[in-house]
């Protein structure tokens, strides 16, 4: 049927003419080499989508950053969208996109903790003076609260921390790091040692019914045991509000304290991981959970080489019934301490805070019911259980009941992790634990709370801290992070510093927090403060935002403004 | 849990319904809480970020976002007390810090300063913050982030609407930002350009380039798009007595989306090219003199002529022929994309004026063997369920079909199903954008439909996977498919598809043991010469495993044009009266002769490539097309275009001087889509209603005029003074749309058919209990294993497919008209899998010569990992370099569709001497 040699054409084609088409499909392509990289990183781990964020960090762990090409072929392997991956890789801090592909960063990065213990410890001069020493061959920038504010002044590189850092310790690490030595480990007792001296006793009674989960659930509400995350939620009634739905459930461990001056759990899972683990398990054991995700922040390495080692013993020795215990990285986001957003975060997106109601406990991880825990909370159920509720009680004070654990940071002699009894004040903690006022310092201050916990003035030092003792100044005790101020400091740096944080650390989901922060401290960098309109718009952030953060944000600013009206002024 | 809770909103006691949100109750009262991210419409579910919507909830420590809060039993919620009216204020305070001058900003009467003026709200007492640049890299749409707040509602048109997923939120805190993609420029991005995002921005942060600097509307018209057969209800936004763009609207079909073509691709009726006046061919010009014709300006080639003496002549040329040889001498082909008026008049006009039943349109290359295979086997041609059906499904199928190309509006109304749970099984010889969502992609080897198909129908019988009830009591023949599916094991036809016997088995257990499976095919099931056979595969497989008639089920072939359904309903086509009624069956014809009041020639009529070959042996001599263009869309198109050049008498009624029209004798100047008043039937069998938004450019005329004043000179007495009483005379011989009336349809805008009276609502779903068979029952007829016509040789070893883009209908005479569309897609390009772009030593963007047994072009190269190695894909809308001059012209012998989705090519690099260096 076809037609003999002749050809008829056609007239002028329609269409402006003299422009060049796409030679590729719409937007970005995978290139062959990203994609052969990709697949062999990735190997025959899942592709499912809750495990972006470690394959993200498995990128970056061997390529030192995110290139546009790795991030396409990662989102071709993972059969996600390209605004998908880009959005969650551009949320975290520690994570390092490199659209550019001229534009590599620099080896190494220094980050230098600017939170209020590194920065009344110095380190913004440390800062500028790493930066005019390395600053032609490393990145020097800043980081948020790392976790050791014992130590503070804090700087990190990849890895590797330097506590109390100077211009001469931070030399040594950049060394070991460009050379890669191994972390130095941190030695615990073997699951052996922990079992024969009682380790595990009280989760195996469970475990053989001898215990069973309304006994213990009773034994912690007879205790008074409480949520030690910050919010101080009986944990009685957490495991029953997640028990009223029906399952399969989850269970979530917050191991990501971010908020700054807070470093005790990281001191309990450095410690005595074990005994939090066994925690772990009665917990996970009481409200019959599918699995149990551990969510540790990614600023803890060692602690992650610890609990890989502990979890892989414990499994091999049955202990976790079957269990899948799954530990997942972190990426340096202080708003996935708020329990919604940790969530989120496990199913490998970005950190934002869900609207409550639904509360996790009834709809959390993948939509199931789930019982969420902080470290130290689960700490403490075998010494509950082993010792009984009249140990625990008595070990309150001034009302109080039970222990509390406070991480002591600021300008007192002995900084530190210290398990005090549960309503001690300010004063008696830095006279009897934290080793009094460092020399030259004159107690003026102290935060009860980390950043979010509001600021009360050393007049204010006698008040027991406790869940619910200080509400009623504008102040919560929070994760317990004590961070004590002395005549030193500038109260508008202080102020500016923690407005800094939330601006820098919110979310960015709603619109009191996002832009309240980021004007709250255009009007805090003034010489004088509009109390008004600063209280005006505290009032809003308070009722307004959509989590914790966003409502707690201000608390540092109205405690200047009530306390320390003359230094704003 | 009752469904209902009763609670106090401002001292009065109100209900809400479950899943009512305190912010839905207070509407319902007469209460508008302010609202930024939370849009109220459907698709997209409330946020609640932006914290504008607060209200007090008595005894909670902080407020609650309306928009994403449910009332509780005996909840006290306090809307205008002022805690909340204070937090509401600084969130707008907060906002508007950070926008630009409301004097200067994009769009002034925006919704966010509406909310503004709402609460009294003019300007802010704080510093705004550092701003983004303009992203102006797209063609349609500009991006201008500095007037952002933030509200995700881009993203979630992106992504829970559309989903497209371009869109997302980028960075963290202060720092988030709307990004497309890895923050590329929106012109470099994956954008599709469907516009979803735009139509959501509350602040013209994204907004239309059309009306970047001038916001002014002078009036909207309600209307339907006239691009593919998904049928989106719009409104088009006229300014000047121009359409600067148009907005979805809730029509049943779309539910308020659009896609590119849409919502910017309507400036092709405003292209200076478009034709002002009829125009006759000058003395002497040969038909073959067409390559130095610019359709802009015609009249190097033709004169222009008045509307009288253009009739005059287009009509006595066809009348002569008639007289001289009879009717069945001349043809017509006319246009699925005018209105069901104007295809019914058209027909009627072939039939009754010239005297023939050679009438056909572009459903011959569409799906006439679809619709040849349902008429068989389930006696009627229509699809069984609207494709919205998707949404009640388990596992949507769809098979050679790329709908995220061709039907968009549809895609994304099954990208939504499988984001809620539904498993959707792609087959297809070519990936594509949907794959990405696909549970199964089985990546077959091109036209291998029938064997892919047979083996997993054998596997649902061989696991005793079939719905015996439903065969025993709604079909017939199972038996004989039953015998003959035993040689069709998936480890045998593996060797003929590619596809892994696991694959098979897997897909066939998942779609016949789903509670609901729905089949969505197209152009790649139809354009075969074994497409009638593919079709019939289709059916067998719903009707073994009981897969129709209920929701969730059926089976649907997604047309392709505006108006296909239609067109072919009402007889645009030569074998059957209006309703698939057969001419050759007396009965039939004798009651359309006395409701026509002329004869009707007893033989059936010959289709478009029929007519072709017709001309090639001097039987056809004059021919009339309306707004079809057989010279870019037919199979073998040198011989087409040199049967055009053959015929002693062509009218051709267009918007441009086509292809087609360059052969004319008398070219009349019609009216586009947006100009005129008339019904159309979509894919899913929704008449609905077109209404005319702009006036007609020149001395251009109605098509319905047009076709009348040829009626008239042709002898008919034929008095129609407005598209109404045309649709009257339909509803009075059309059993399936006998309950429409035009005033219902002008009141709601669509009415799906069956319709069998005025209170009928409609029939979505069809075979509900049996078929519109003589018997009731639905037949399998087995298909065996054809080869494709033309198998790839040493000589040509490449095959070679093609099909549309996303931007350029059909043959490009509108969309390449279209300032955006075209900027988008301008070129000719051949996709390429990487392999063979190495193969040829070529680089993506290099010229290439494809050569086929029927003609050649050069062709630049894109690459497109989809296409699988050995096979390319050529787009047939590039008049210079045409795909259809590849194509090959055998026939399906039932559906009489031309084999375009498969022949051989050769495929080698242009060698072109180096350009000098350009100074």
């Amino acid at each position: 049927m076809t037609v003999g040699n002749k050809t008829f054409s056609v007239p002028k084609a329609p269409g402006r003419g003299g422009r060049k088409a796409r030679y590729q499909k719409k937007g970005r392509q995978v290139e062959p080499f990203a994609a052969r990289e990709i697949a062999a990183l990735l190997g025959d781990r899942s592709r499912q989508k809750d495990l972006l964020i470690e394959h993200l960090h498995l990128i970056q762990d061997t390529y030192g950053f995110l290139s546009a090409a790795h991030l396409t072929a990662l989102a071709e392997e993972m059969r996600l969208a390209l605004a998908e991956v880009y959005e969650v890789a551009t949320f975290y801090h520690n994570f390092e996109v490199v659209r550019d592909e001229d534009a590599a960063p620099a080896a190494l990065t220094v980050k230098v903790c600017d939170s209020l213990s590194c920065e009344m410890a110095g380190s913004a001069k440390l800062k500028q003076e790493l930066a005019a020493k390395y600053g032609a061959t490393l990145r020097v920038t800043h980081g948020a609260c790392m976790g050791r504010c014992e130590s503070a002044p804090v700087i990190r590189l990849k890895d590797r921390y330097v506590g109390c850092a100077t211009l001469e310790n931070v030399e040594t690490v950049i060394k070991a790091a460009k050379v890669n030595d191994p972390l130095p480990r941190v030695e615990v007792p073997s699951l052996q040692a922990h079992e024969k001296n009682g380790g595990f006793a009280a989760l195996k009674r469970l475990q053989g019914g001898e215990l069973t989960p309304a006994t213990i659930i009773e034994t912690l509400s007879d205790a008074g045991h409480r949520g030690l995350g910050g919010a101080g939620f009986p944990h009685a009634l957490k495991l029953n509000s997640v028990l009223s739905v029906p399952g399969p459930r989850y269970m979530a461990v917050n191991a990501d304290e971010s908020e700054p001056g807070t470093f005790k759990d990281r001191h309990f899972m450095n410690s005595n991981p074990l005994q939090f683990l066994e925690g772990m398990l009665i917990a996970a054991e009481i409200v019959e959970a599918d699995a149990i995700y551990i969510f540790l922040r990614d600023e803890y390495p060692e602690t992650a080489q610890l609990l890989t080692a502990c979890i892989k013993d414990i499994e091999k020795a049955g202990l976790n019934n079957g269990r899948p215990i799954h530990l997942r990285r972190g990426a340096g986001a202080y708003i996935c301490g708020e329990e919604s957003a940790m969530l989120e975060s496990i199913e490998g997106k970005r950190g934002l805070p869900r609207h409550k109601p639904p509360f996790p406990a009834h709809v959390g991880l993948f939509g199931r019911p789930t019982l969420i825990n902080n470290v130290e909370t689960l700490y403490w159920l075998p010494d509950i259980i082993n010792k009984g509720t009249e140990w625990f009680k008595l070990g309150g004070r001034n009302g109080g009941t039970g222990f509390r654990t406070f991480s002591v940071s600021g300008h007192v002699n002995k900084p530190g992790v210290y398990i005090t009894p549960a309503g001690i004040t300010a004063q008696e903690l830095i006279d009897e634990f934290g080793g009094g006022m460092k020399a030259g310092h004159r107690f003026r201050a102290y935060l009860p709370g980390g950043a979010s916990g509001g600021i009360l003035p050393a007049s204010m030092a006698d008040i027991p801290l406790d869940f619910g003792t200080l509400e009623k100044y504008g102040c919560f005790i929070g994760s317990a992070a004590v961070i004590v101020l002395s005549d030193q400091d500038d109260m508008k740096r202080v102020g500016r510093n923690l407005m800094r944080f939330f601006e820098d650390e919110n979310c960015g989901q709603c619109t009191p927090c996002r832009a309240g922060t980021e004007k709250a401290l255009k009007l805090m960098e003034r010489d004088k403060w509009d109390a008004e309109l600063l209280t005006e718009l505290s009032d809003c952030m308070r009722d307004a935002s959509i989590c914790g953060l966003g409502q707690a944000a201000p608390n540092g600013l109205l405690s200047i403004l009530k306390h320390f009206a003359e230094d704003v002024q | 849990m009752s469904d209902v809770v009763t609670f106090t909103l401002d001292g009065k006691t109100v209900t809400a319904k479950t899943g009512q949100s305190i912010w839905d109750v207070a509407k319902h009262e007469g209460t508008k809480i302010p609202h930024l991210c939370h849009a109220d419409r459907a698709g997209f579910e409330a946020d609640g970020n932006c914290r504008a919507c607060m209200v007090e909830i008595e005894g909670e420590r902080v407020l609650a976002a309306s928009c994403i809060r449910n009332p509780s039993d005996g909840m006290v919620v306090n809307t205008a007390s002022e805690r909340p009216t204070k937090a509401r204020k600084m969130v707008m305070e907060l906002l508007i810090a950070d926008q630009p001058e409301r004097a200067t900003t994009y769009d002034a009467g925006n919704h966010f300063w509406q909310m503004a003026d709402q609460q009294d709200i003019a300007d802010s007492r704080f510093g705004a913050r550092e701003m983004p640049g303009d992203d102006l890299s797209h063609p349609a749409m500009a991006v201008n982030l500095d007037a952002c707040i933030n509200c995700n509602l881009c993203v979630r048109a992106c992504r829970d609407v559309q989903v497209n997923d371009v869109i997302g939120m980028a960075g963290r805190g202060v720092n988030s930002k709307i990004v497309f993609d890895f923050d590329d420029p929106m012109g470099d991005s994956s954008c599709v350009g469907c516009g979803e995002c735009v139509q959501a921005c509350p602040t013209g942060a994204l907004l239309e380039k059309s009306v970047l600097g001038d916001q002014r509307i002078d009036r909207e018209v309600n209307s339907v798009c006239p691009f593919c057969g998904v049928g989106c209800q719009l409104t088009f936004k006229v300014r000047d007595d121009k359409i600067l763009y148009a907005d979805g609207r809730d029509g049943p079909a779309n539910e308020e989306r659009l896609c590119i073509k849409g919502r910017f691709g309507f400036d092709y009726i405003h292209n200076p090219e478009r034709l002002t006046k009829p125009l006759i061919r000058k003395e002497g010009v040969a038909k073959s003199d067409v390559a130095t014709l610019d359709p802009a300006n015609p009249l190097t080639h033709f004169r222009e002529a008045s509307w009288e003496e253009a009739l005059e002549l287009a009509a006595s040329g066809l009348k002569n022929i008639r007289e001289a040889k009879g009717g069945n001498a001349l043809a017509g082909f006319g246009s699925a994309k005018g209105s069901n008026e104007e295809a019914y008049l058209f027909q009627k006009l072939v039939r009754t004026g010239f005297g023939t039943n050679n009438v056909d349109h572009c459903t011959r290359l569409c799906h006439a063997s679809s619709v040849a295979a349902l008429l068989e086997t389930v006696g009627s041609g229509a699809v069984s369920a609207p494709f919205n059906e998707a949404e009640n499904a388990e596992v949507i199928m769809v098979i050679g079909s790329n709908p995220t190309v061709n039907h968009p509006v549809a895609a994304t109304f099954f990208k939504n199903a499988v984001k809620d749970g539904a498993k959707l099984i792609i087959i297809d010889p070519r990936g594509q954008a949907l794959s990405r969502h696909a549970t199964y992609m089985l990546q077959e080897k091109p036209g291998t439909d029938v064997a892919l198909l047979n083996s997993m129908m054998h596997v649902i019988v061989e696991e005793g996977l079939t719905n015996a009830d439903y065969i025993k009591n709604h079909t017939e023949n199972f038996e004989e498919l039953k015998t003959h599916l035993e040689g069709f094991s998936p480890e045998v036809m593996e060797k003929v598809t590619g596809i892994a016997p696991d694959m098979i088995r897997a897909v066939a257990r998942e779609f016949a043991t789903a509670k609901a499976s729905i089949i969505f095919w197209g152009m790649g099931i139809s354009q075969h010469i074994h497409g009638t056979d593919n079709s019939r595969c289709l059916i067998s497989l719903s009707l073994m495993t009981g897969q129709v008639g209920r929701p969730g089920t059926g089976l649907h072939p997604l047309r392709g044009q505006n108006n296909v359904q239609g067109a072919s309903d009402v007889a645009l086509i030569p074998m059957f009266l209006p309703d698939y009624q057969s001419v050759e069956d007396p009965v039939i014809r004798t009651k359309f002769e006395k409701f026509w009041n002329a004869d009707i020639d007893p033989n059936k009529g010959l289709t478009v490539v029929e007519i072709t070959e017709a001309v090639h042996r001097g039987d056809i001599n004059g021919m009339y097309i309306m707004g079809e263009n057989p010279a870019m869309s037919d199979p073998n198109v040198n011989h087409a275009r040199e049967a055009l050049s053959m015929l002693d008498h062509l009218v051709v009624q267009d918007l441009f001087l086509t292809e087609t029209a360059a052969y004319a004798d008398v070219v009349l100047p019609a009216s586009a889509w947006p100009e005129k008043d008339g019904t159309v039937t979509n894919t899913n069998r929704q008449v609905q209603m077109g209404r005319a938004a702009v006036p007609m450019p020149g001395d251009a005329r109605q098509d319905l005029w047009i076709i009348q004043e040829m009626a008239t000179r042709l002898g008919l007495d034929w008095n129609y003074s407005h598209p109404r009483e045309v649709f009257t005379e339909m509803t009075q011989i059309m059993g399936s749309i006998k309950g429409m009336s035009w005033e219902r349809l002008e009141a709601n805008d669509a009415v799906i058919y069956p319709c069998e009276s005025p209170d009928d609502p409609g029939q979505p779903l069809i075979f509900t209990d049996d078929f519109p068979t003589a018997n009731g029952l639905g037949k399998f007829v087995p298909a065996s294993l054809i080869s494709p016509d033309e198998i790839p040789d040493k000589e040509f070893p490449i095959v070679l497919t093609t099909g549309r883009l996303l931007e350029h209908w059909h043959t490009g005479s509108m969309t390449r008209r279209s300032a955006v569309l075209d900027a988008m897609e301008p070129e000719p390009i051949v996709h390429m899998p990487p392999a063979m772009i190495d193969a040829l030593q070529a680089k993506p963007g290099d010229l290439v010569t494809v050569k086929s047994r029927r003609g050649e072009i050069d062709i630049r190269v894109r690459a497109d990992g989809g296409v699988q190695n050995g096979m390319i894909f050529i787009p047939f809308c590039y008049a210079e370099a045409a795909a259809n001059l590849l194509t090959n012209d055998a026939l399906d012998p039932f559906g009489k569709i031309a084999e375009v989705k498969f022949c051989a090519v050769h495929v080698e690099k242009k060698r072109v001497p180096e350009m000098a260096v350009e100074s």
